[in-house]
């Protein structure tokens, strides 16, 4: 099935928040923290504007909590007395001219005294730069499986190391943006976000309304990458406040260089690696520390740690493991959700190191991981008992296979040989991902979908799951439709609006196709014994039981519900830290082949080859797509795109000078699927959508080490990093 | 403020606006003309997502103050026929929709000139057009799909 809604985006026709006609309405500009940590001893307002004309809201105007509701309460929705980073919101103003309300933006002073921040997470903090808890820690986790100094002790070889991942910008197309109005008592807030019920949850917090006086609708969305997860709790509170206040609707859409600045990014990383093994290279020992910088208030980094943590280990049988991990704070913006949630971080740092320890024993990288890859029956980190049928090893045969990497090793040496400045190199990963909350989490969750029947035998599925490019609204139509056996034309896929729809989760952690789909696999087949059907029936038979229930029902209304149920056997431990991580893992191996100039040290991807197994995969171009954007966002990550901080905040907030992959930047990427149906998942699918931004950074980085003989051990690799370890 | 009277031709039917010489055509475009069709990404020129036909060649209409338009013919992605549109849906040229307007106008231009290819590939002429979600490649695909005909876009 093609895309549902492509054609109304490529002619335009598609509204997003920023395109939505409202009348009578102001702009919104938010002032901002202008020290990374400091006491606010005034607010002084420009003498060249004429404020009359303004609307201006400040933390006294929050009728409830001054919190944004998350995992704690530490951030205010605007800072009161203190600041703890940069670009903190402080003040609000609107008007109806967006160039006057930015002007009066600008003329707002706050003025704060400063006090000592801390800047770098991966420096003890000083007495004076401590700010949450005794120590800065936000979080710290553990993992322990065996005994890892006894095993260190013993092992034959030992290897260490220490990789660092830099911040990573999401680039949405799309900036944030939220549009707030009142429907007589009502509170409705539009605009671009992953997680409505997220939103409505923030909003009913800070404002003291009940769920029946706010209402909360998706706007089509311009992408997220996990940008739209929490952040648009923020926006959609500024927007609502100055709406409260102007009796008025308000729109706050950030430009680019707003975007860049305040709002979250992907957490930079230290990770360091002790590992035993024997002298053939099977693995005895993995002691892994895992540092995250956090930002200036907790917002997701415990959930952001405890994936990166659990997915530290790599996708190896191994029978002593510990992982520390810790998410710090600092006085920058709050890092956050961002594709991949921590394990980026973790597998880039642990597919590294792989090839680190192969050049160590003097053993093919191919070799290290064959033999070390995770069997049926052998148990993860968490002690969890891998026995999903897939052969890891045969996902691995197929990459190297369809990337002629034997052949190309060699062609590479001679290449090398006869060549003056230029050096090819190619590297692999092999690496999972774990599908939807961890742990307990979906259980905790407690997802709920309906759909409806509609009087003309067609089908509404209403969920909170959103569209924002990966193809929920095309994959929920399919699931749908064929669970049912009608034409996609007889699935509609209603509005995530919270006053229709119920909390079917947020649109995150690979989690949607997965589990809300199965959902709505389970709705309409609740749907269907609702109007005395079994689940052979199928097609019109289906439609003409739900015409005739409505003609035997007037005024009724037909629904068929779902709610999350865990897989039969799956138990967690949140105290130790031990169970079931998640219900299914996906599984990867991926190849690049890089061409580096040694004169300019520019590194380019000249040949990049994903396989995955996902389970089933729904709709190949779709899933294709998926794993085309996610490779590239990672060559992004790997080779250039680097945030640049002053005082915690990014400086370099612009397209122009933060750069990312063009068309011409990186190859055509070549996808294959291995299929083995989970059964738990929609028609069998696992999650996909971050699962491919874990593997290009290591893959690149190691084909780097092959051409050039060097062991880079953090990213981005700019030139600049790459002569340092050249020269 | 002072305003100042401009004439041009969109999407191939006269336009008379007073405006700020320094309004850009993109806000034109969005905010006054309510064709919303046409994306800000960046604001400076970078992302292409603005991208219109100005006297038919593709320009970043953040960068085009409107007063630079006056007597010139302008086109925005509204004029294109959705009948071009198939192989950029069959190829997954699309996902979240932002970029795509630019990335529209672009290919279809790339598409009415197939001598560039003479001199340039495919990704060197659609390097203009920051696309966050396709890995380029669905763009790509349907680009050379598209190509060989030589259609005018609009």
């Amino acid at each position: 099935m093609q895309r549902r809604e492509g054609l109304a985006k490529l002619t335009g026709r598609e509204r997003y928040v920023d395109d939505l006609p409202l009348e009578n309405f102001l702009w919104g500009m938010t002032v901002r923290s202008p020290a990374p940590r400091g006491r606010i001893t005034a607010v002084r307002f420009g003498n060249d504007v004429d404020w009359s004309e303004f609307v201006i809201v400040d933390h006294r105007d929050i009728p409830g909590p001054n919190e944004i509701l998350l995992i704690e309460r530490d951030q205010p929705v605007l800072a009161a007395s203190h600041v703890r980073h940069v670009h903190e919101a402080v003040l609000l103003v609107a008007h109806p001219s967006r160039e006057m309300a930015r002007r009066a933006a600008q003329a707002v002073e706050i003025v704060v005294v400063p006090e000592p921040a801390a800047l770098d997470f991966r420096v003890a903090p000083r007495p004076e730069q401590i700010q949450y808890a005794a120590d800065n820690v936000l979080k710290q986790l553990k993992i322990e499986k065996g005994d890892v100094e006894r095993a260190l002790a013993h092992a034959p070889v030992v290897v260490e190391g220490a990789y660092e991942t830099g911040a990573q910008e999401h680039v949405y197309l799309e900036t944030q943006g939220m549009i707030a109005w009142l429907e007589e008592d009502v509170l409705v807030v539009k605009g671009s976000m992953q997680c409505p019920y997220y939103v409505l949850n923030a909003l009913q917090h800070a404002l003291g309304r009940d769920e029946r006086r706010v209402r909360v609708i998706q706007a089509p969305t311009g992408g997220g990458f996990g940008g739209k997860e929490e952040y648009p709790s923020t926006i959609a509170l500024h927007a609502a406040l100055l709406a409260l206040k102007a009796r008025r609707p308000v729109k706050l859409v950030y430009d680019r260089s707003e975007d860049m600045a305040a709002t979250t990014k992907r957490h930079p990383a230290l990770v360091r690696h002790r590992t035993g093994l024997t002298e053939d290279g099977r693995l005895l020992a993995q002691d892994i520390e895992v540092i995250l910088d956090g930002g200036a208030y907790v917002t997701l980094s415990p959930v952001v740690l405890s994936r990166g943590i659990i997915h530290a280990a790599g996708p190896y049988a191994c029978d002593h493991v510990r992982i520390a991990g810790r998410a710090m704070f600092s006085n920058a913006v709050p890092f956050g959700a961002f594709r991949g949630f921590g394990a980026p971080q973790t597998l880039f740092a642990c597919e590294r190191h792989m090839d680190v320890i192969a050049r160590t024993l003097r053993m093919d990288p191919v070799e290290l991981r064959r033999k070390n890859l995770i069997r049926d029956g052998q148990r993860t980190a968490t002690g969890q008992v891998i026995q999903d049928g897939t052969d890891r090893v045969a996902v691995l045969e197929r990459a190297l296979a369809l990337s002629t990497f034997e052949e190309k090793r060699r062609a590479h040496t001679a290449f090398n040989a006869a060549q003056r400045s230029k050096r090819r190199g190619i590297g692999l990963a092999t690496f999972y991902h774990g599908a939807g909350f961890t742990g307990g989490g979906e259980v905790h969750l407690n997802s709920r979908l309906r759909v409806a029947g509609l009087p003309d035998g067609r089908i509404e599925v209403l969920s909170a799951n959103i569209e924002m490019g990966q193809g929920t609204l095309t994959v929920f139509t399919q699931i749908a439709a064929e669970r049912l056996g009608v034409t996609p034309d007889d699935v509609v896929i209603g509005e995530p609006d919270t006053a229709r729809v119920p909390n079917s989760g947020p649109t995150v952690a690979s989690r949607t196709t997965m589990v809300v789909g199965h959902l709505i696999e389970r709705a309409v087949d609740d749907l269907r014994t609702r109007v005395g059907l079994d689940d052979r029936a199928r097609g019109s038979v289906v439609k003409d039981a739900i015409a005739h229930w409505y003609a035997a029902h007037p005024g009724g209304r037909l629904v068929g519900e779902a709610v999350y149920e865990p897989p039969p056997g799956i138990s967690w431990d949140e105290q130790r830290y031990q169970g079931d991580a998640y219900g299914a893992f996906a599984w990867a191996a991926y190849v690049a082949e890089v061409e580096v100039d040694l004169r300019t040290c520019a590194t380019r991807v000249i040949d990049f080859v994903a396989v995955q197994e996902v389970g089933k995969v729904i709709n190949p171009t779709l899933a294709r797509g998926q794993v085309q954007g996610g490779v590239v966002q990672g060559v992004g990550w790997a080779l250039m795109e680097e945030c640049k901080f002053k005082d915690g905040a990014m400086v370099n907030n612009q397209l122009t000078n933060y750069l990312i992959p063009t068309s011409d930047d990186v190859p055509p990427i070549r996808v294959a699927f291995v299929e083995n149906p989970y059964p738990h998942g929609a028609q069998g699918a696992k999650g996909l959508g971050e699962l491919p931004i874990d593997g290009p950074a290591p893959a690149i980085l190691n084909a780097v080490a092959a051409a050039t003989g060097t062991e880079p051990r953090a990213i981005p690799l700019t030139p600049e990093r790459l002569m340092d370890l050249t020269r | 403020m002072s305003t100042v009277q401009v004439v041009f031709t969109l999407n191939g039917a006269a336009v008379s606006l007073d405006l700020d010489p320094a309004e850009r055509l993109l806000d034109t475009l969005r905010y006054r003309l309510g064709l919303t069709g046409t994306k800000e990404g960046c604001g400076e020129g970078e992302c292409g997502a603005c991208t219109v036909y100005l006297d038919g060649l593709p320009v970043n209409s953040c960068l085009v103050p409107t007063y630079q338009v006056r007597g010139a013919r302008v086109e925005s992605v509204e004029a294109i026929a959705a009948e071009r549109l198939g192989p950029f849906l069959a190829q997954g040229a699309t996902q979240c929709g932002a970029c795509t307007p630019g990335v529209v106008m672009t290919a279809l231009w790339i598409g009415a000139h197939p001598e560039l290819l003479e001199t340039h590939t495919i990704r060197e002429l659609m390097a203009g057009n920051l696309c966050r979600c396709t890995g380029y490649d669905g763009i790509v695909d349907a680009v050379s799909t598209a190509l060989g005909h030589g259609e005018p876009p609009v």
